[in-house]
């Protein structure tokens, strides 16, 4: 399924967040959403599922008008992985699960055994069957990020929207977590947006980031066209340096120093002024898909497991 | 090996086995056991007072009163204690136990608070001032089937649930801890114009005292079939929610982004249960604890999926108000103890128990 956002605004009775956002995510793709704290991520996805009301700007699916269709439609359609998504007490991992189901049946339907084997073959897959007859609410943050993404695969989706999937997830569980997103992506043509904070895993896994700032996308391409100093420093206000990933190739994001500087408002203001000609730098037209860049061929003992394909 | 037994108490969970998908068939047999169960204390119930009755008799003299069925001639006394008396009594609060304990578990679901119960939006306070007003003016008739007072209290029950839920809505949205605290304050603003009113009208004190503490002493077929509809509808149209309900346990986003129009079911299944509420609350008064003990005991012994616990809260919550009615009648022959002192002094010490016991398995959640 392919996502394809244009002049997209929508925010808060106080406080308007988006500002004309156009972002596309193409079938089988990883795009990670990146910027500051408050710059309108979470806004954004709640936006793309309706649960917040954008007044202006269209969100079509396979060039299809989501705001033409109902809700139960669109949860046929799109999964989202809410961030630190809380289980409710006392429900079993498979009831969890289960309630993916929902948008499927109606109102008097009882689960079928399709449904049942729908459910299995989402926990199968984000290794969580094991689990199935845990209590959700006595599991560890990596098993419940797992439950939680095995419950949006059980909705049977063309996009997958996924708030900090691995924020409080250790090591570990972070290279799990997007690994098996990637798998999803390409196994199944899925299209995934994911917001994620950390500039690196989102360097190392997605096929695009969108750096987004101040409720607008600033910057959209393959990951070495968008982390670049000079745009990272004005958007985080943070000297950053980009090393190249020694096995991947893949840009790396470190801070230069522990020193702050404040954002380049202005800058930001005129990159963000359609007036303005000059194009920010890193930007390309959002709406072509990036062919995704080959990996560097990494040692034996890294080549499998450790990179993303 | 881990053990779950906080989750079934009776049930040994076996790891290879298939998780049990619930559906409205598979549940039916422990439906029909627990409709067994209430129809059986609603029969010795009936048999029970200062004239005993053997359950097989009061079965006879019931089947009697079916058209066109025939069970032979009956003592004239008796039949009039169980049909004109005593089953009346015990039918009323059987739907009204069965209505609070629905209406306190779709409450609870909604709001996803373990302290919902079915009085939360101002029901209670609303029908109270309903009741009172009637009793302190001119129009006050102490009783008989023309009794203003049912349709009183359902008016200001009513009237007071609407204003939380206006009060509380914000454009499109009522949220959910606004309705909470618009519902408290509309039951304050009632409850003390109630007393207000006792103080004012000190020769009334007694009347409305007595209507507020409730009870089934003065019940008969007609506040029966008055209540009866409300509380059809309401089980007919909060029973299919039960699946969206388990939903509904979610974060509203999440529960929205699977589809659920949670705005919706809010109003639809508040809106049914405050009827229901109302309408029982009407006919009986206020009686407390059974909305929010019931089915908090139910999840406790049978999980929280809420095709568990909708139907059998409201079988259980019928035959925890047939006992404590029936404990309220016959415990003191001389004097009829308010009923919701019954509820709460028997049903708490069962919760706690309920509660210790399933500390002990190590999962203190609701």
């Amino acid at each position: 399924m392919t996502l394809s956002i244009r002049g997209l605004h929508a925010g808060y009775p106080a406080r308007a967040v988006l500002d004309s956002v156009d972002l596309d995510v193409g079938r089988g793709e990883l795009v990670a959403l990146l910027g500051p704290n408050g710059c309108g991520k979470t806004t954004l996805l709640r936006a793309i599922t309706g649960v917040l009301p954008a007044p202006a700007g269209s969100i079509a699916l396979d060039g299809q008008d989501l705001a033409a269709i109902k809700p139960v439609q669109v949860a046929r359609r799109i999964a989202t992985v809410a961030q630190s998504a809380a289980l409710p007490v006392r429900f079993t991992a498979f009831e969890c699960v289960l309630m993916g189901r929902t948008p499927h049946l109606g109102l008097f339907q009882s689960e079928s055994s399709r449904d049942v084997a729908v459910v299995r073959a989402a926990m199968e897959r984000s290794g969580c069957w094991d689990l199935r007859e845990r209590l959700a609410d006595e599991l560890s943050g990596g098993e419940r990020q797992r439950v939680v993404i095995a419950r949006a695969l059980a909705q049977e989706p063309g996009l997958l929207l996924l708030d900090e999937p691995t924020s409080h997830l250790d090591l570990q569980h972070q290279v799990e977590t997007f690994r098996l997103i990637l798998d999803l992506c390409r196994d199944q043509d899925l299209a995934a947006l994911a917001v994620v904070h950390d500039v690196t895993l989102a360097a190392t896994f997605a096929d695009r980031i969108a750096l987004m700032s101040r409720g607008r996308i600033i910057a959209c391409g393959a990951p070495a066209q968008v982390l670049r100093e000079d745009l990272l420093r004005q958007v985080y206000g943070v000297a950053v340096r980009i090393l190249s990933h020694p096995v991947t190739g893949r840009p790396i994001a470190v801070p230069e120093t522990v020193r702050l500087a404040a954002p380049d408002i202005a800058w930001l203001e005129r990159v963000a002024d359609p007036d303005v000609a000059q194009p920010p730098p890193a930007v390309r037209p959002p709406d072509v898909p990036q062919p995704v860049a080959p990996l560097a061929r990494s040692p034996a003992a890294l080549a499998d497991e450790s990179v993303p394909r | 090996m881990q053990l779950a037994p906080a989750r079934s108490v009776h049930i040994a969970r076996a790891p290879e086995r298939a998780p049990l998908v619930l559906t409205w068939r598979s549940m039916m047999p422990s439906y029909a056991l627990a409709a067994l169960l209430t129809c059986l204390v609603a029969l010795i119930a009936i048999g029970w007072g200062t004239v005993r009755i053997s359950p097989l008799t009061t079965l006879a003299i019931l089947v009697d009163h079916l058209p066109f069925v025939s069970t032979g001639e009956h003592a004239a006394t008796y039949d009039a204690i169980v049909w004109q008396v005593r089953a009346p009594r015990v039918v009323l609060a059987g739907m009204v136990g069965a209505t609070l304990a629905l209406s306190g578990a779709a409450y609870q679901g909604i709001f996803r608070n373990p302290l919902a119960e079915p009085y939360l939006l101002g029901v209670a306070a609303g029908a109270s001032l309903g009741a009172t007003l009637i009793i302190v003016s001119p129009l006050f008739i102490t009783a008989g089937l023309l009794s203003p007072l049912p349709p009183a209290a359902f008016a200001g029950a009513l009237i007071a649930v609407g204003l939380a839920y206006t009060l509380a809505r914000t454009g499109p949205v009522v949220p959910a801890t606004s309705l909470i605290l618009a519902g408290v304050a509309v039951s304050s603003v009632g409850t003390s114009l109630v007393t207000y009113l006792m103080l004012e009208y000190n020769t009334r004190t007694l009347a409305i005292l007595n209507w507020i503490l409730g009870g089934f002493n003065t019940a008969s077929w007609i506040d029966a079939g008055i209540a009866l509809p409300y509380m059809l509808v309401a089980a007919v149209v909060i029973l299919p929610y039960a699946r969206i309900l388990n939903v509904m346990q979610l974060e509203e986003d999440q529960a929205r982004q699977l589809g659920v129009d949670t705005e919706r079911v809010k109003l639809i299944i508040l809106g049914v249960a405050s009827l229901a509420t109302a309408a029982a609350v009407a006919v009986s008064g206020l009686i407390g604890f059974v909305g929010l003990v019931v089915p908090h005991a139910v999840r406790m012994m049978y999980g929280p999926d809420y095709r568990r616990v909708l139907p059998l809260s409201a079988f259980f919550g019928a035959s925890f108000l047939i006992l404590a009615d029936l404990i309220a009648r016959t415990i003191d022959p001389t004097f009829e103890v308010p009923i919701g002192v019954i509820t709460a002094l028997v049903g708490a010490p069962f919760f706690l128990f309920l509660l210790r016991r399933q500390q002990r398995y190590g999962g203190a959640r609701i």
